[in-house]
């Protein structure tokens, strides 16, 4: 077992390794584990951006043994909620970690200058970062630390663009060019410790304790990667497979959510995005999915004839949703545009999207003026918003200082709560599916979609009450603890049931039966959810942006009545659990 | 006789199941990890740019086996080399003689390459490299 925990600490520049054998067999790994390290090391009422934040990376058991169990769980105080922030990659982060010979990796205090670290089996080096810093786009410093570092193959590199250095409170950080750990600020965390990018690579090796079996629920687990239709969907299309669906259940939020269904939604769909600018497919380590898709975009120097520049976006659905139907973008190359500048400054995409399509009404509807956008901001125009990107980075005027912090910190300065889209202070996903959906993102632990995929739950069962909403949401809830604590990806898990991580394990000498996994789950989500509560969280601080009950979903006109009766029998479940 | 190939690398999406069969491949003693790995999926400086596969092209005189001092690597007939473990020292001459670096260091300092045995190609699951016959 892997049972190793690296805890680097910037402010002295030091760091020890600890073996925790009874925190991995406890809590499996990643999500269960990383609870765990933060009661540990961090205290509740630390400001987010203080160095007295924590960034634990955990990884799980299932890595690198099996297929589609290579993600690595990020936790940390986030600073765009004040509350708890998870993030979850894939990329190569995971398998490099373990490489390195490392179950988790924490990271404590603040660099007085910019460094960046290379983890390289038992040893970190802190290198020098000064000249990193300040070079806004995090491709480029990608490209600048892997000619400087080895492992060419094997490494991983996770690092901030400018998003991250300014403190953009949903800056991200990007992990081998094209995943994140986009939500909720890891990358303003980074920042703030003066930390450029973490590298990690290794060559350890590990031994199964029977290796027949070992090798024989390996090959099923391919088999049914490969064979089953279990995920076709990631494979042909994406996760841009959704937009059309999505769309035509009236669930895609469009224009701020004005709308829930975007008349361009063709457009930008996955089925067009493969017909037209599909470039090429890639995948995380020890995936053989590669839902990664790239789009192959060529634009023209206009005042060059024959001269282009074609650069590769990854897309997903989400950023479909967040650059483009949020904010009226019908136009493939325009939303491509987006997301690339969004990729360059290391923001995540979401939050972003949501921001933008606020400051737009906020516009509209005069709450705001162009002293303060500096840009004329109206659904559709990309130019505008591009520019506007560029501000959330520069943050010339009090507006985008303001604008960088979050919506729900924009609204309260400038007004328009009610069509100010966030959760707990995160901006909401793309599905104005029901009720479910709703209540995913007001109680889910990290205000995610998919944390409970109530997304998933409306469209599959319409005539639920309030309580068994929140029973369902809780039970999805409480056994994605036991996946991200593996860490499996979420995409695999029809492909990893109860038994058949039992039966992963069972080579890898940790022994758990079904059920068993299934009750540590229900105890992971305890454990986060009073993790969750120290850090101040209080479900009646909670407020639900009123465009959500004006807009029709999936399930029509929603009822505030509804969700307040879901959230008092929700108060009463959490308060029994803790 | 039968060889690993590459069959089209603009396939490749960088997933490393190859490297990851590798360790696997001894029925006996398989390993989790890449430390014997002795094939290694790049990127073109990113892998937007496309990919390349590493691993020993069993060359007719192979250097690698020409620098070592102690008889572990030995050309083998038809191509390649025979690597016995035992006799390595670790040195890395090897390393150092591959025109391909496809000669990896392993966790322990030994050696690890490829020996053509194929265990990976059934793990490829996009056709970049297969394992067939190939005139000696």
């Amino acid at each position: 077992m892997r049972d190793a925990v690296l805890i680097i600490d910037l402010d002295n520049y030091t760091y020890e390794v600890e073996h925790r054998p009874e925190l991995f067999e406890k809590w499996l790994g990643g999500t269960g584990v990383a609870v765990q390290l933060m009661r540990e090391h961090m205290n509740p009422k630390a400001d987010p951006l203080s160095p007295e934040n924590v960034i634990v990376f955990a990884t799980g058991p299932l890595t690198p043994a099996y297929p589609l169990a290579s993600k690595t769980v990020a936790m940390f105080k986030s600073p765009l909620t004040g509350n708890l922030g998870e993030s979850h990659a894939g990329g190569r982060t995971a398998v490099s970690i373990a490489a390195a010979g490392y179950g988790a990796i924490v990271i404590k205090g603040a660099s007085k200058k910019p460094v960046y670290l290379v983890v390289e089996n038992d040893k970190v080096y802190f290198r020098d970062g000064r000249v990193l810093w300040g070079i806004p786009d995090s491709l480029i410093v990608g490209r600048i630390i892997a000619e400087n570092e080895p492992g060419r193959g094997t490494r991983t590199m996770m690092r901030i663009g400018g998003a991250g250095e300014k403190l953009v409170r949903y800056s991200c950080v990007t992990t081998e060019t094209y995943r994140h750990f986009g939500r909720l600020g890891l990358g303003a965390v980074f920042g703030s410790k003066k930390l450029k990018a973490l590298i990690v690579r290794g060559r350890k090796k590990y031994l199964p304790t029977d290796a027949k079996k070992y090798r024989e629920v390996y090959d099923e687990i391919y088999k049914i990667a490969i064979e089953s239709d279990a995920m076709k969907k990631y494979h042909l299309l994406g996760t841009a497979a959704n937009v059309i669906p999505l769309n035509e259940l009236k669930a895609l939020p469009t224009r701020n959510l004005k709308a829930a269904r975007f008349e361009r939604a063709e457009d930008i769909s996955g089925e067009a995005l493969a017909e037209y600018n599909l470039g090429r497919r890639i995948a995380c380590s020890h995936c053989p999915v590669a839902c990664i898709h790239l789009a192959a975009l060529r634009l023209p120097y206009e005042n060059e004839p024959y001269f282009f520049r074609t650069i590769m976006i990854s897309y997903d659905y989400e950023l479909i949703y967040s650059l483009g139907s949020m904010l009226g973008i019908g136009n493939r190359d325009d939303l491509l545009r987006l997301i690339h500048r969004v990729e360059t400054y290391g923001l995540d995409a979401m939050s972003t999207g949501v921001c933008l399509a606020w400051a737009t009404e906020a516009l509209e509807r005069g709450i705001v003026g162009e002293k303060d956008t500096l840009v004329k901001l109206a659904f559709g125009d990309v130019e505008g918003y591009l520019k506007a990107i560029d501000f959330i980075y520069e943050q010339p005027t009090e507006f985008y200082k303001h604008l960088a912090m979050g919506v729900s910190h924009a609204a309260e300065v400038y007004g328009g709560k009610e069509f100010a889209l966030a959760f707990g202070g995160n901006e909401m996903p793309g599905y104005h599916t029901g009720y479910a959906a709703v209540l995913n993102y007001l109680i889910g632990m990290r205000h995610s979609h998919l944390d409970s995929a109530g997304y998933s739950l409306d469209q599959k069962a319409k005539e639920l009450s309030p309580e068994e909403t929140i029973d369902r949401l809780i039970e999805e809830e409480s056994w994605r603890q036991t996946l991200s604590s593996l860490v499996v990806c979420f995409f695999a898990r029809g492909i990893y049931t109860p038994e058949v991580i039992s039966k992963a394990l069972e080579p890898l000498s940790h022994s758990i039966s079904p059920d068993e996994l299934k009750k540590l789950g229900n105890e992971i989500y305890r454990e986060k959810a009073r993790l969750k509560v120290d850090l101040g969280f209080n479900l009646d601080e909670l407020s639900i942006p009123k465009r959500i009950f004006e807009t029709p979903s999936l399930h029509g006109k929603l009822s505030e009545d509804f969700v307040r009766k879901a959230l008092d029998y929700y108060r009463k479940k959490l308060r029994e659990m803790l | 006789m039968k060889r690993l190939v590459v069959e089209d690398i603009e396939k490749c999406v960088g997933c490393g199941l190859c490297m990851f069969a590798c360790s696997r491949r001894s029925a006996k003693n398989p390993e989790i990890g890449n430390s014997s790995s002795a094939i290694l999926p790049v990127s073109l400086s990113g892998f937007e740019r496309g990919a390349t596969v590493i691993f020993c092209r069993a060359c007719e005189e192979p250097p690698c086996a020409q620098v070592c001092p102690s008889g572990a690597l030995k050309p083998k007939k038809g191509g390649g080399v025979v690597y016995v473990e035992n006799l390595c020292l670790g040195c890395h001459y090897c390393v150092e003689a591959c025109t391909l670096n496809a000669i990896f260091v392993r966790e322990d300092g030994k050696i690890a390459v490829c020996i053509h045995c194929g265990y990976c190609a059934d793990y490829c699951p996009h056709g970049v490299i297969a394992y067939k016959e190939v005139e000696a």
